[in-house]
């Protein structure tokens, strides 16, 4: 056998782990969770503080926190034992002794540690009878709340925040029973990566401001994203209730971001669905537009644009590759060469802990897919001259007034919002926004990454590839049909040599790496 | 000799012999009083030879665990890769513990001396003196001392135009009892929390900045001087084969003359209340004493016969602990001095482990309630249940700590918590 390995038994199963692994990782890979506070595998300190995890462990005296006591070859685990549980009941007891127990308006109900290993080791009633201790509660940040009584000072914000943020403005005050967490008396925690504090919190201890009392744990969908603030692409969990973000979580991608994001990616697809929402294919008629069906846009368009006239076009680098793809398509037909994307831009915040994760540069999720299907980057929106065609796609033209596009012969908006940008369009075409489509994105790393949709967009609102793909069938009838976002990322990755080999289902939930990376690497 | 009383048994060469003396503090009557010429002795010897000395002298720790010093030096790197650090524990915080207090006030340049011998033993470039922050007055006068003994060339480059240097820091901790325990003291030292830490790493492997580090009590330190200029023979003349030498005892309670005597080991106890300290103070009769600080076990009037000795100590279900014992006449409320010890517990847990932060305080009110005339039988159930809750689950052992007279008082004391209690169910 190797010397990096070692086996031990734990819980009577046998398992090999590399040598260095901590005992309660080694139990995991055995199939025994080891209840756990203050241990957490994405924070490197492990003080070993909560005693939550203690263990047997044959020859030696004492139970051992499995969080550092390092697997040895021959280790004979107990998980289980009477001495083991025993302890853990008595960790449980001590921890509720002054906790408000205030679960039916926490927001940490039904995905709270504290609750669960208290469920699991059966204590309903306790053995206490003295008064609680009231600590109270405390903004702790800007944006993040702090209820002292329900904290259980395992230390986990505060090593984040050393070990992975390198900011040491969160401490423990006090000492005893009479500890809490807090800042230094004028100091702020102000740090971009601070909300992971709220993630690491294993009670509710944390809680986002925005969150606080919004939505109980099962009332909850959920689905799996990708962040749409920064080239980045960090993998998230959207938290929708009643067709409304009310949580933004980062999930875990070893590759990408660890167990972090940042405090602008939580709040993106918060914000980005907000403001005046396009919900129905309308059409120009005179000086309106009009609202219509989609069958009547599509038929319309199909046979009033001018196919093959060319053009100018802008689009999204925020768009899903398959609707960038099916752009690129549409642009083609209409004889359009080639389009541009605005990226905007922010200052780079490192995270020293996680030096691979940065809030990125390039504000935008896409803008490598955008370089893939041919666009490239451009400062200002396109000008068409008169009687042109001008298409815009995602692009909210914020920077544009009322009259943009008004001598074009033939402007087609496709967005999200209604904007001043798009007062002037011949045909506006809804679009679903973040979270409200599946698709893929390509990071600044040229990884391919899906994201899943977690909620309905407005009204008849569509994802533009099959916006477009429905278009170009009316256009022209004999073309493949994009049944769905699995056949959609098909056709794309049929006709794009970078994306070789890749498909929907092949890049599952970790993602998939781009072959010709040389082409995506104008990304920031 | 001791202070403020004196008495026969004692053995005041090692420690004591010019307490109460305040000329003693200043360098050149310390010198007159042989002071440093066991440093001149120690800069012509290496490392070995000095550790070997000490560990046939058989000195034990004297900052409550009683571990072998010149074992305690030898587990240090024996070839440096870096810095070495000494670090002097004088945070002396446990209640009844007043000892290190006069070693620091009388004789400043014995405790420097020892330090520095200390120091060449285990090869350290620098000795830091972690003072807890109340003893803000005796810091004043160990930092007088530390200037004259740079002025006059016992620290810093060079010392007694041998070679070696050595750096000598006084530290003033900010009054946390939690901060004497090894690694709490090392954190406090760099800047940290006084917060304990998970062992291993130890000291000699990872201490002060990540260094090997050798941590020693203040009389630990302050018996080396005399044992390396008269020898191991000499030192265990007095004291038993595993407790050697002699040990401030600093007697405190319903004592008729309470204070710190230094004793050979290995006198009864009984001896040191009676004879020593001169009996119950008013000819009251021994309740309970608390014979080695206040995280040992109760011994009552019938359990005095044992030796004061390490070993002694142990056999009488006690410890010898820092030798502090707190003497208590027959009108004390065990349960009153039992609550006021438990609530010093909770006061001082630094709160990192759960059973320490939440199960300190919960004691201390459970017997608060007893003493208040609220209490119930199951509450001496309850107090037994976390006796063991509360013994051998956390980093440091604070939360023993608390445990040795608690469980003590109840096995001993029923009587006392049941007639507060009154038969409630
Ligand atoms: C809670 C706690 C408090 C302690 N306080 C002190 C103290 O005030 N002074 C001291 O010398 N040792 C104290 N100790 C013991 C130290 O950890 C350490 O063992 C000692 O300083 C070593 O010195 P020695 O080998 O010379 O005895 C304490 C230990 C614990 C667990
Ligand atoms: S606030 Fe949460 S993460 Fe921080 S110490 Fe308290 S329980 Fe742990
Ligand atoms: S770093 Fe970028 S991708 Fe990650 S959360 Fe922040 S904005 Fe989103
Ligand atoms: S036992 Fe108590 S004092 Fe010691 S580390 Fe744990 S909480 Fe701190
Ligand atoms: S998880 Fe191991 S002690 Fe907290």
């Amino acid at each position: 056998m190797s010397e990096h390995v070692v086996s031990l038994t734990v819980d009577g199963v046998e398992v090999k782990v590399p040598a260095g692994t901590p005992v309660i990782q080694a139990a995991e890979r055995a199939g025994s969770v080891v209840p756990h506070y203050c241990y957490h595998p994405g924070i490197p300190s492990r003080p070993a503080q909560c005693r939550m995890c203690l263990v047997e462990i044959e020859g030696q005296p004492k139970l051992q926190p499995s969080c550092v006591m390092i697997a040895q070859e021959g280790m004979i685990v107990h998980t289980q034992s009477e001495q083991a549980l025993e302890a853990r009941r008595s960790v449980i007891e001590f921890l509720l002794l002054n906790h408000p127990l205030d679960c039916p308006i926490c927001d940490a109900a039904g995905q709270c540690m504290l609750q669960d290993y208290a469920y699991e080791t059966g204590q309903l009633s306790s053995r206490y009878e003295e008064p609680k201790l009231v600590l109270g509660r405390d903004r702790i940040a800007e944006d993040i709340l702090y209820f002292a009584d329900r904290c259980i000072i395992c230390t986990r914000c505060v090593r984040f925040m050393e070990d992975i943020a390198g900011d040491n403005s969160l401490v423990v005050a006090q000492r005893g029973h009479k500890a809490y967490i807090d800042t230094f008396p004028g100091q702020e925690l102000e740090h971009a990566f601070r909300g992971n504090i709220v993630d690491v919190c294993p009670v509710g201890a944390l809680v986002h401001e925005d969150f606080v009392f919004k939505a109980r744990a099962w009332d909850m969908d959920t689905a799996p994203g990708i962040c749409a603030g920064c080239s980045q692409g960090c993998n998230i969990e959207v938290n929708v209730k009643e067709n409304q973000v009310v949580r933004v979580k980062p999930r875990y991608n070893a590759d990408v971001n660890g167990y972090w994001m940042c405090d602008e990616g939580r709040r993106h697809l918060v914000m980005a669905n907000r403001g005046l929402r396009l919900d129905v294919p309308m059409i120009r008629r005179g000086d309106v537009l009009e609202a219509v069906t989609w069958s009547e846009a599509i038929e319309w368009i199909a046979a009033s644009a001018p196919w093959g006239a060319g053009g100018v076009a802008v689009v999204h680098p925020g768009e899903s590759n398959e609707t960038l793809f099916a752009l690129r398509e549409l642009i083609g037909a209409l004889g359009i060469a080639g389009g541009g994307y605005r990226m905007s831009r922010g200052e780079e915040v490192e995270l020293p802990g996680f030096p691979r994760l940065k809030l990125r540069q390039d504000r935008a999720p896409n803008g490598a897919g955008a370089e893939l299907f041919g666009f490239s980057e451009t400062d200002a929106v396109p000008v068409p001259e008169a009687g042109q065609t001008l298409l815009v796609a995602g692009d909210r033209l914020l920077d544009a007034g009322s009259d943009y596009g008004a001598q074009a012969g033939f402007y087609v908006y496709l967005g999200t919002h209604m904007t001043e940008g798009a007062s002037s369009a011949t045909v506006i075409l809804p679009l679903a926004g973040a979270g409200e489509a599946d698709g893929t994105y390509v990071n600044f790393d040229g990884l391919v990454q899906r994201f899943h949709q977690a909620m309905q967009p407005p009204g008849v609102a569509r994802p533009g590839w099959m916006v477009i793909d429905r278009l170009l069938r009316e256009v022209e009838p004999d073309r493949p049909p994009m049944r769905d976002v699995a056949a959609a990322f098909g056709s794309m990755a049929a006709a794009t040599p970078e994306l070789e080999g890749l498909s929907w289902r092949g890049l599952g939930l970790k993602g998939g790496r781009t072959a010709g990376r040389a082409t995506v690497t104008g990304a920031r | 000799m001791g202070y403020p009383y004196s008495h026969d048994l004692e053995v005041g060469t090692i420690l004591s012999r010019h307490f109460g003396d305040e000329s003693a503090r200043r360098l050149n009557v310390w010198q007159e009083y042989g002071g440093y010429a066991a440093l001149a002795k120690a800069v012509g010897m290496d490392a070995t030879q000095i550790t070997g000395i000490v560990k046939d002298s058989g000195l034990r720790g004297r900052g409550g665990a009683g571990f072998p010093t010149g074992l305690k030096w030898s587990f240090m790197p024996q070839e440096p890769t870096g810095p070495h650090y000494l670090c002097c524990n004088a945070d002396e915080s446990e209640p009844g513990a007043f000892k290190d207090r006069e070693i620091l006030r009388w004789v400043p340049h014995l405790l420097i001396e020892g330090c520095l011998i200390a120091a060449r033993a285990i090869r350290a470039e620098h000795v830091y003196i972690y003072v807890r922050g109340e003893y803000f007055p005796y810091t004043r006068i160990l930092n007088d001392a530390v200037v004259e003994a740079y002025e006059a060339g016992f620290i810093g480059p060079d010392i007694l135009g041998s070679g070696w240097d050595c750096e000598l820091t006084v530290h003033i901790g900010a009054g946390a009892y939690i901060a004497g325990e090894e690694t709490g003291l090392m954190s406090s030292l760099v800047g940290g929390r006084a917060e304990p830490r998970v062992k291993p790493p130890f000291p000699a492997q990872s201490g002060v900045f990540g260094r090997p580090t050798t941590v020693n009590n203040v009389e630990t330190l302050a018996a080396v001087p005399m044992i390396l200029s008269e020898g191991s023979a000499w030192y265990r003349q007095w004291g038993t084969e595993r407790s050697p030498g002699t040990k401030l005892w600093c007697c405190s309670g319903h004592l008729e003359r309470p204070g710190t005597y230094e004793l050979p080991l290995g006198i009864p106890l009984r001896d040191i209340i009676y004879d020593v300290c001169g009996g119950i103070r008013n000819g009251k009769k021994l309740k309970a004493v608390i014979p080695g600080g206040s995280s040992t076990a109760l011994l009552t009037a019938s359990e005095l016969d044992c030796a004061s000795t390490y070993e002694g100590m142990q056999e009488a279900g006690s410890s010898l602990g820092t030798a502090s014992p707190i003497v208590m006449d027959e009108d004390t409320n065990i349960v009153r001095a039992i609550r006021r010890t438990a609530e010093f517990y909770a006061h001082e847990s630094c709160g990192q482990c759960v059973q320490c932060r939440e199960g300190t305080a919960w004691v201390a009110k459970i017997l608060h309630r007893i003493e208040m005339g609220d209490g119930r039988l199951a509450d001496i159930d309850t107090l037994y249940d976390l006796c063991e809750q509360l013994t051998g689950r956390t980093i440091c052992v604070l939360a023993d700590s608390v445990v040795f007279p608690l469980r003590s008082s109840l096995d001993k004391f029923r009587a006392d918590y049941e007639a507060l209690i009154g038969g409630r169910a």
